[in-house]
């Protein structure tokens, strides 16, 4: 066994690459939600630490032309704040479900996706919005898709030395939702998860799926049906019968859950065939037509 | 390789940081320093310091701010950490146990199993029937077979992993039915005690009869404060031990007869206590502890993890009811019969007397002519059970209320009628023959809890809708329903035991000093004890010791709500043998009969309150000191039909549950819980006030959350992640509509115990409010969101 050789902490991106280069086992520790409960349990067990609490540019979002680029260091409760809840009000609502103030104020995207976990509370989200996982190492940078990056349960695909930067998220002109079930009101781990982006300005529709089959899925099927039946030139979701309960229903086809301690798959899916259909509902209802002004926030 | 090969010694992994440098020997008291009021106040902040008044904890401040020093962070110099090797497997042979890895690793000071114990293998509540180190099986998983001592917990942690253990592992037996007929898992058989009791005539008949099965799963306490301790050892032998416990003496008892000592040689400290509600009672970690720490001659500290702690104590008993109600027609209960099957896991524990109170009060706080009840408690491969707030009487409650629906139900009467025509009253038998006696105002907190005002109709705002911040409810699929639950319990020890209290009162001038082995375990023993004396000596510096084992003697258990009682009852009446003393001390030297005097404010003074001499002139230097043990009413055990008179006094108490349900998504929010105790007399309001709302709320938990999955003997959920308990968005308001105060006559100061009651009837409460949401049986809790949205799914579509 080695003894541990320390907690690198350096200020910038470029730092962080360069010890990771060096030795490309050090493990990356953002905010440590995730981290520590391993480390805690035995299940993790570091020789060396980079943290990226000091790089105060993966702590900000900005916008770059018409795209959002959020640092994989803003935490959740920084989504929730006004500017960037108002551009992304699914994802903020998303982190408003993850863990306590404590943990929101600690707990960053690039963590949850770093974790890969299927429950990971921002992750439907982030696919449903099309989002990007910029990638880098020292010599190299890439994006993937949210559904390239997650390849399995808590599985990704970094390369030895890759970090994840930022994420780059399409701004547009959406309607947003988000719902979790779990048995309880705040803190807990998704039993079921959904998230729902209608794009009006590109006609796409996007629906993301959580805790319901080995990593979030894309419910592609439903999304090209809802796709279908919008009437994009008004901007209207069709109040007809039977029509929320179609799109739960394709909703829950897509999804391959299972039983566990946290809920049963029959009751995953039938949960996600009911948020399906409220999803569709409230969007029907609310229709967003205003595109915010835009501001670089911290 | 080496494990510790390399040049450095220090661990691999992330060094914990320093705990508090707090000395053990200042910790006495639930770790504080100093307890006579150091924030200046006496925590009598704003009060008379009399009992009645809200005293405000000596810890507050520090616990709210997070300078309380808890059991996990004693430290003492030089120490090592200690660690528990468990077994994963609910059921198996040991072939073979191989420490020699472990022994070998630099930095690990000692390796012991079954053979390194000097004394008794098993230790146990009621019947040794636990081993300390498993020896040739294991009955659960999660049973201890070594323990080490290390440098470092992490290297603790490494060397508990380097044991080899060989299992040859055997099917387990998990189903509590299946233990009544399977072969034997321990030579003391597989039934820890079956209770057959019939009162009356068994055969009666009513006119109207309602059936019905029940089911409770696994609570679990989940206190905050995880299993900890330091034992420090002395050259001459013997050990202290700094622990969080509910009782001291008896851990004592049973961790010198393990260790082969005098129980003299061994002394219990309290140490800093992060919660109990029963989980403390049996011991954990206590002779592994003082075990390790005699064998490396060194400190010796441990903590558990969580998921340790998770299978390192007993959980409330997951019960199988079938229950049968016989009433006449105007609603009259006739007879009540039933069966009821505890799994008790393991080992005994306390399943003996949470099985009696379960049959004793099977039938609630009605007038019951006739019962027929079997209660068995029975041995399986699944965790222990043993204490929890309610003890018995939770399981039960749950049952008997959701028959008195049923009843309500085809009698077409309202629930609450029917409740307050069948309310026992003090005059009135129990299913156990017993005469209630004492007080016993159930038509009263029905009434009371029945009464509170409805609470607004739900907001549209999500967060306030059931799924919360998931915000997965829609507003036209919540439906709101109400429910009502009465439920009562014993106070204090039962069937013949005599769990007396001690204490010592010493009076030097105007300062008190009170010490009484109670364990402060956060139910506000200090507070009241404080209370007492100023009440009766008139002084307000006051400070409380609980002492060690060696320099006071037992004072009972803080469980069975009746450390108020006991322990209160024990510091009364040694201050009013003080305050005697003191009296005619100042009889003689004032040339005045002493039933002229009394105590006030540091002073002797005259029946009209004119000071004569001051407390301080009277017996500074000279103090006076009495010591009492405090006894209750003698109690029998049950006799062979379940008959006799067991127990010394009842509480009671009623909910009012308003919950809203999601009833497509299964989810719910417990809105309110409106409640009425009957509490004998106030002694503390906000103490009180804390004791229901906690209490109330485990009882929440239980209701919708709390549950400890075990699949084929294995708990599936030990983590603060996974076990689910309320957070302030699940917290109904709770509204206390009336405390009633009939005071006990055999209580000291007339008060009841309260620390139990709002766990019993809080959980009937909200499943009684979803059933009337849902229409839905629901005869099992914790109620699951599937529970309710396939039932409603099925029912809607029918």
């Amino acid at each position: 066994m080695a003894t541990m050789s320390g907690i690198a902490r350096p200020v910038s991106v470029e730092g962080v690459l360069d010890v990771l280069d060096e030795d490309p086992a050090t493990q990356v520790l953002a905010g440590g939600t995730d981290f520590m409960v391993e480390v805690n349990y035995g299940h993790r067990k570091p020789q060396s630490i980079v943290a990226l609490s000091r790089v105060a540019g993966m702590r900000t979002w900005q916008v770059v032309e018409d795209h959002l680029v959020i640092g994989a260091g803003v935490t959740y409760s920084q989504v929730m704040k006004e500017q960037l809840a108002d551009l992304l009000p699914g994802l903020a609502q998303a982190a408003r479900t993850v863990g306590s103030p404590q943990i929101r104020n600690a707990g960053t995207i690039g963590g949850n996706l770093g974790t890969a976990s299927p429950a990971g509370d921002s992750l439907p989200i982030l696919l449903a919005l099309d989002a990007l996982v910029n990638i880098r190492s020292k010599h190299s940078s890439r994006s993937l898709r949210v559904d390239e990056y997650v390849i399995g349960p808590k599985k990704h695909a970094l390369q030895p030395g890759e970090i994840i930067v930022s994420v780059r998220i399409p701004l547009s002109d959406t309607s947003q939702e988000f719902l979790k079930v779990g048995t309880r009101n705040a803190m807990v781990i998704s039993v079921a998860g959904l998230a729902l982006v209608v794009d009006w300005k590109s006609g796409r529709v996007g629906c993301g799926l959580g805790s319901v089959g080995p990593t979030p899925i894309r419910a592609s099927e439903a999304e090209a049906w809802l796709a279908g039946v919008i009437d994009w030139e008004n901007r209207r979701i069709p109040d007809r019968d039977g029509y929320g309960q179609e799109f739960g229903r394709l909703v829950a086809r897509a999804a391959s859950p299972i039983d566990d301690h946290r809920s049963s798959a029959a009751y995953r899916s039938y949960a996600l065939s009911v948020c399906g259909k409220r999803a569709y509902e409230r969007i029907r209802r609310q229709q967003r037509q205003v595109l915010p002004g835009i501001v670089n926030g911290e | 390789m080496s494990p510790m090969s390399s040049a450095s010694p220090v661990p691999p992994v992330l060094p914990m940081s320093p705990p508090m440098p707090v000395a053990p020997d200042t910790t006495r008291e639930g770790g504080r320093r100093e307890s006579s009021g150091s924030n200046g106040s006496n925590g009598m902040i704003g009060t008379s310091g009399l009992i009645g008044s809200s005293v405000i904890r000596p810890d507050a401040v520090d616990k709210a701010r997070g300078d309380f020093a808890f059991s996990s962070d004693l430290w003492a110099e030089g120490m090592l950490w200690g660690k528990v090797l468990r077994s994963p497997h609910p059921s198996a042979r040991i072939l073979s146990i191989d420490t020699a890895r472990a022994q070998q690793m630099p930095g690990v000071m000692a390796v012991l199993t079954w053979a390194d114990l000097p004394g008794d293998q098993v230790f146990g509540l009621d019947a040794k029937d636990q081993p300390v180190f498993a020896h040739d099986v294991v009955r659960y998983a999660g049973e201890p077979i070594a323990a080490v001592a290390a440098t470092h917990p992490e290297l603790a942690r490494q060397a508990v992993d380097a044991i080899v253990v060989d299992f040859e592992p055997a099917i387990p037996l998990v189903d509590p039915d299946e233990a009544l007929s399977a072969p034997a898992t321990h030579e003391a058989g597989n039934v820890f005690r079956h209770i057959t009791l019939r009162h009356g005539d068994i055969k009666a008949e009513g006119d109207v009869v309602v059936e019905g099965t029940y089911e409770v799963g696994m609570q679990d306490q989940a206190f905050m404060g995880p299993e900890s301790g330091l034992a420090i050892p002395s050259s001459d032998g013997s050990v202290d031990l700094y622990i969080s416990t509910q009782w001291l003496h008896v851990d004592r008892d049973q961790v010198a007869a393990c260790l082969g000592l005098p129980p003299e040689l061994v002394r219990l400290h309290l140490a800093g206590v992060g919660g109990a509600f029963g989980a403390r009672e049996d011991i954990t970690i206590q002779v592994q502890l003082c075990l390790l720490a005699l064998r490396t001659r060194r400190p010796v500290k441990m903590v558990f993890s969580r998921a340790e702690s998770f299978l390192g104590h007993v959980h409330r008993h997951p019960a199988r009811m079938w229950y049968r109600h016989h009433a006449r027609r105007d609603g009259t209960l006739v007879k009540v019969e039933a069966r009821i099957v505890l799994d008790g896991g393991a080992y005994m524990s306390s399943s003996a007397a949470v099985i009696a109170n379960a049959t004793c009060f099977a039938a609630g706080p009605y007038r019951v002519p006739s019962a027929a009840v079997d209660g068995f408690a029975v041995r399986t491969n699944n965790p222990p059970c043993g204490a929890m707030r309610g003890f018995g009487a939770v399981q039960v409650c749950f049952a008997y209320e959701s028959q008195m629906d049923r009843l309500a139900d085809a009698l077409q009467m309202d629930p609450i009628e029917l409740r307050l025509k069948n309310a026992i009253c003090s005059t009135d038998r129990l299913i156990t023959g017993q005469v209630v006696g004492g007080t016993a105002p159930v038509a009263e907190v029905i009434r009371a809890a029945a009464e509170a005002p409805l609470p607004e109709p739900a907001s549209g705002d999500l967060l306030e809708l059931p799924g919360g911040a998931g915000r997965c409810a829609e507003y036209d699929k919540v439906v709101r329903g109400t429910g009502f639950a009465v439920g009562f319990k014993n106070l204090l020890y039962s069937e013949g035991f005599d769990d007396f209290s001690t204490a010592r009162c010493r009076l030097d001038g105007d300062m008190a000093t009170i010490t009484c082995a109670a364990a402060e375990v956060g139910q506000g023993f200090v507070t009241l004890a404080r209370q007492v004396v100023t009440e009766t000596l008139g002084v307000t510096k006051v400070r409380i010791s609980s002492g060690d084992t060696n320099e006071i003697g037992s004072a009972g258990s803080t469980s069975a709500s009746r450390q108020s009682w006991m322990s209160g009852g024990a510091v009364l009446e040694a201050c009013k043998a003080v305050a005697d003393r003191v009296l005619s001390m100042a009889a003689d030297t004032l040339q005045v009969r002493p039933e002229t005097l009394r105590l006030s404010v540091g002073y002797v003074v005259s029946g009209d309150g004119i000071p004569l001499i001051s407390l301080n002139d009277l017996t500074r230097g000279k103090p006076v000191e009495e010591s009492v043990v405090f006894h209750h009413k003698p109690t029998d055990p049950l006799d062979s039909d379940g008959q006799g008179n067991a127990h010394v006094s009842f509480a009671f108490v009623a909910h009012k549950a308003v919950v809203d349900v999601d009833v497509e998504l299964g989810l719910v929010r417990v809105v309110q819980l409106s409640t009425a105790q009957d509490v004998g007399k106030v002694l503390n309001p906000l103490q009180l006030l804390g004791q229901i709302e906690g209490g109330t709320l485990q009882g929440v938990g239980l209701a919708v959350m709390e549950e400890l999955l075990v699949a084929d003997g294995i708990v599936q959920n030990p983590s603060f992640t996974d076990y689910l308990i309320p957070t302030t968005l699940d917290a109904p308001d709770i509204v206390v509509t009336r405390l009633v105060e009939e005071p006990d006559p055999l209580a000291p100061f007339g008060a009841k115990g309260a620390g139990e009651m709002p766990a019993i009837s809080s959980t009937p409460a909200v499943v009684s409010a979803i059933r009337n949401a849902t229409g839905l049986a629901l005869s099992r809790v914790p109620v699951r969101p599937q529970d309710i949205a396939f039932g409603y799914a099925k029912s809607d579509s029918a």
